[in-house]
């Protein structure tokens, strides 16, 4: 065991120095403590198995074929990939410097029309460090900035050959809460208003289409980056009303938004503001909504649950940060998971994604507390996994070990929702993935101080 | 009663109005070369803590694996309590006799979680610009400002700090905003209508430092020094200097800024410096020399680990995050092993939260800390690795002779959490302050709830 993963070393270190072509997509994993990512708990002295980038078997009661590359792991808990949504994972270097900062264009003259699918950087060490943290899959977005609509996010995955795109203009962004008051000229009612005008306009730009296309038809199914860009994004076409408030380019990207040919996240907290965002559903009703924050929803989560609206949520919050989360609780995943809602963590809550594991792992404490309402640990562990990728609309592909997934897996050292554990191996699509980074390079050189011989520039 | 309290309001009108204080003639009557007003010294200790400990009862944690803070574990141990004091620490055989026992097995016991760095009150919730008290952000060295003149005992994040995070003492400091932000005040986690009934009788005060960035931009921003790293040290320096004549004189011309600077020459207050980079935190080091002063912690020294070796020898703190990166330049360098490395050279470690939501996690960051340590073969104990919330911040804050460790005669302030605290699954079950119990898992009542709370959905919730 101890050279094999000696050997492993030594090819992820190539691997990570000379690009080397994608590897076997085969793997097989026995031994291990599976966890299959459905809400189920872990079950021991499991497999998996994966052949050309998929899952093939998961559990207790496979046998391994033989023929494959295997990997004993010694009882280790082996998880799928975690799935954190929503992030700004390659769109950022540092927070603070701007100039490496894609996640806001507050002087851009378009909103909903932005499209990060260009900008996602798969070198960015963020993307690195949460490879390494697990994280398989990830949403990744601009945030509302010049406009209530923040832009179009993607799905990514977090592999190393460089194309991170998994599902192009999976979601719009909108905040309809105290950010999208401000943002809208400093009230709500505003951001209303500006919602509502920006789909009417949307709806009848999308009518007015000529050039048949994908978007100028309502579709049965969506199936990932079949998303279509208005033809008159490519087009030259530029007449419109003369009061009309969107940008031609914006006005085509909201169409596959009130067509609900494309989901729309929509950031909001208070109870009040909730229940708004499931009315616009009488008016819009092709809408496909998910609300993302949500602090007070436990207080209308049976109307959430009504609605059939997802929610990616704060899991922390507990203090009532403004006045849109007075209510917040650290039970408000609970309670809205027992009212029926369809519950995720918000990954953009936290100091960064990394932490998604730490927070359902929280859930899972807080169920001890008397009075308060966390998760099991089959639960909060799918909130972080199955449950986000379900609502990317990734259902079955990521985020679960069953037949037929994408073939990410993560070893760890330990139960992964203690904070004290990491993965030991990472594989996305069935490739085994270099987990180092600036963070560990840094690790290993300061591991001592001694420069005796040569400064520490010469510890590489 | 009703006259008495009219005269005295009309007394402090009076003292409003007037810019040196007239409470004090009359002390002073008696000699005649005194002069006729005169403010209290910064001796005779204005705004003085009014805090004293609740009742409590004298109480026996049996059973529990107690980690005392001070880098000892005692499975199956006993910790005895009374008065507000610890009794004694020990194994099973303690006698309970005269103590109401708490059947502890099972759970762990540890010293109350102590945050070295903290803006609750100062930074409150909610967090809505009328209450954004913590950087005096109008000129480069502010030493004259007190954190606890912003502090809102209100702030629903105390709370939350208790419940949620075993908090029993803080450390709240000015924003990072200016070279020189002002003095902290360390506080007990009490509830309290004043500031002054959650001052920590006979801590300290520290004073708020920043290098870097924060300074630089603010001040660069606005066209004025500093602008520059450079610049900082020469205004930082030339303070000092400031700050030095003005000691030397026998007789100076009251000025606040320059006496909480001489205090910090004098060794009563501790310096608190917010630095992230290793070279600068050297630079601060050397200007400490050369100024004479001491630096109790560098706080954010996300690049400690760099230099563990400097910091072992000038005996300086590093308050840090377990995994906070990357979300400004001086922080790029953030390694999870930062703790587990400094520990190794023998350095001082610190956990710290800056927030008001990892103030409510503290014992997870350190895990966090510990296993990456671990990872890389450093083996740090969980009794060492609690030290890093308990006792050496009580050392960096200079309580650690009255809290920090489970030691006898030492306060009461203890923490009885359901399970391992180095786990993720794990919640303070009952938290006692100076021995009164001032939280309760078990007891929806005995749980703090905010005057801003009430009436609000969700008043007095689990949060």
């Amino acid at each position: 065991m101890k050279r094999l993963i000696t050997l492993a070393a030594s090819a992820l270190a190539l691997a990570a120095v000379t690009a080397a072509p994608a590897a076997a997509q085969d793997v097989v994993i026995t031994n291990a403590t599976v966890v299959t990512g459905d809400g189920g708990e872990p079950v021991e002295g499991g497999t998996v198995v994966v052949r050309s980038g998929r899952v093939v078997a998961a559990g207790a009661g496979v046998t391994p074929p033989a023929g494959l590359p295997s990997v004993d792991a010694g009882g280790a808990w082996v998880t799928p990939g975690l799935f954190a949504t929503i992030t700004t994972l390659g769109l950022v270097d540092v927070g603070a410097v701007r100039a490496s900062n894609d996640t806001r264009a507050g002087d851009a003259p378009f909103s909903a029309a932005l499209d990060v699918a260009p900008v996602v950087n798969a070198n960015s060490q963020n993307i690195l460090i949460h490879r390494a943290a697990g994280i398989t899959r990830a949403a990744t977005t601009t945030f509302p900035s010049a406009s209530i609509f923040g832009g179009q996010g993607a799905i990514i995955d977090l592999d190393a050959d460089g194309n991170p795109i998994v599902r192009p203009r999976a979601f719009q962004m909108v905040d309809l809460g105290e950010g999208g008051g401000r943002i809208a000229g400093g009230s709500r009612a505003s951001a209303h208003a500006l919602f509502r005008n920006a789909l009417r306009e949307a709806g009848s730009f999308g009518d007015a289409a000529r050039i048949p296309g994908m978007s100028s038809r309502a579709r049965n199914v969506r199936t990932g980056d079949d998303v279509p860009l208005d033809p008159r994004m490519t087009g030259g076409e530029a007449d419109r009303a003369s009061d009309t408030l969107l940008t031609r380019f914006d006005a085509a990207a909201l169409v596959p938004v009130v067509r609900g040919e494309q989901m729309l996240y929509v950031m909001v907290e208070r109870a009040a503001d909730i229940r708004s965002v499931l009315a616009l559903k009488d008016e819009f009703p092709n809408l496909d909504m998910v609300l993302v924050g949500a602090s007070e929803g436990w207080l209308v989560a049976r109307e959430i649950a009504a609605a059939g609206v997802p929610v990616l949520a704060d899991a922390l919050d507990a203090l009532p940060t403004g006045f849109d989360q007075l209510a917040a609780t650290q039970s408000n995943v609970g309670r809205m998971k027992q009212a029926g809602v369809t519950v995720a963590l918000n990954a953009g809550s936290m100091e960064n994604p990394r932490r998604i594991a730490q927070q359902a792992g929280n859930l899972v404490g807080l169920a001890r507390v008397p009075g308060a309402t966390g998760l099991t640990w089959g639960e909060a562990f799918a909130a972080i996994s199955s449950v986000p990728a379900k609502i990317s609309g990734m259902g079955g592909q990521a985020g679960v070990l069953a037949e037929g997934a994408l073939g990410d897996v993560v070893i760890w050292d330990g139960d992964p929702l203690e904070v004290t554990s990491v993965p030991t191996r990472v594989f996305i699509g069935g490739v085994e993935q270099p987990l180092g980074n600036h963070q560990s390079r840094l690790r290993d050189r300061y591991r001592d101080l001694d420069e005796s011989d040569l400064p520490k520039a010469y510890d590489w | 009663m009703m006259k008495a309290l009219i005269a005295a309001t009309s007394a402090l009108a009076l003292a409003g109005c007037a810019t040196t204080g007239s409470a004090n003639t009359a002390s002073s009557a008696d000699k005649d070369d005194a002069p006729r007003f005169a403010a209290k010294t910064e001796a005779e200790g204005p705004f003085p803590s009014t805090y004293s400990p609740y009742p409590g009862e004298a109480t026996a944690l049996v059973g529990a694996t107690v980690f005392d803070g001070a880098g000892k574990r005692i499975d199956n141990g006993t910790v005895l309590f009374r008065d507000g004091k610890v009794v004694a620490v020990g194994a099973s055989d303690l006698s309970t006799e005269g103590f109401r026992v708490i059947d502890a097995a099972g759970k762990f016991v540890t010293p109350g979680i102590i945050d070295i760095h903290s803006h609750l009150g100062d930074y409150p919730s909610p967090s809505v610009p009328a209450h954004s008290d913590g950087n005096e952000a109008t000129a480069p060295t502010t030493p004259d400002v007190w954190a606890e003149h912003s502090v809102w005992p209100q702030d629903p994040g105390f709370s939350r700090a208790l419940a949620n995070g075993g908090i029993t003492a803080l450390q709240i400091l000015p924003g990072s905003a200016n070279l020189m932000g002002g003095r902290s005040v360390t506080l007990k986690n009490v509830p309290s209508r004043t500031v002054q009934g959650m001052k920590f009788p006979g801590a300290p005060y520290g004073f708020k430092m920043a290098c870097g960035e924060n300074p630089k931009r603010v001040y660069g921003g606005r066209g004025r020094k500093p602008s520059t790293r450079m610049g900082n040290f020469a205004v930082n320096r030339q303070t000092w200097y400031d700050a030095i004549n003005y000691a030397n004189e026998e007789n100076p011309k009251r000025d606040l800024g320059k006496e909480t600077l001489k205090g910090v020459l004098e060794g009563e207050i501790l310096v608190h410096n917010h630095c992230y980079r290793a070279d600068e935190m050297a630079l601060v080091m050397d200007m400490a020399k050369e100024v004479g002063y001491r630096v109790s912690a560098f706080h954010h020294a996300v690049e400690s680990y760099k230099i563990g070796d400097l910091l072992r020898e000038d005996d300086v703190c590093s308050a840090i995050w377990a995994d906070w990166y990357g979300f400004k330049m001086e922080a790029y360098d953030g390694i999870l092993e930062n703790a587990a490395l400094l520990q190794q050279a023998g350095a001082c470690v610190v956990i710290h939260s800056d927030s008001e939501n990892d103030i409510q996690r503290l014992n997870q960051e350190a895990a966090k800390a510990q296993a990456a340590g671990a990872r890389m073969g450093i083996e740090i104990s969980d009794a060492a690795t609690i030290g890093w919330i308990t006792l050496n911040a009580a050392k960096a804050m200079g309580i650690d002779e009255m809290t920090g460790s489970l030691e006898e005669g030492k306060m009461a302030d203890i923490v009885l959490w359901n399970g391992d605290p180095l786990s993720v699954y794990s919640r303070p079950d009952k938290v006692w302050i100076d021995g009164a119990l001032m939280y309760d898992a078990q007891d929806p009542k005995r749980r703090p709830v905010s005057d801003f709370e009430l009436g609000q959905q969700g008043e007095g919730d689990v949060k």
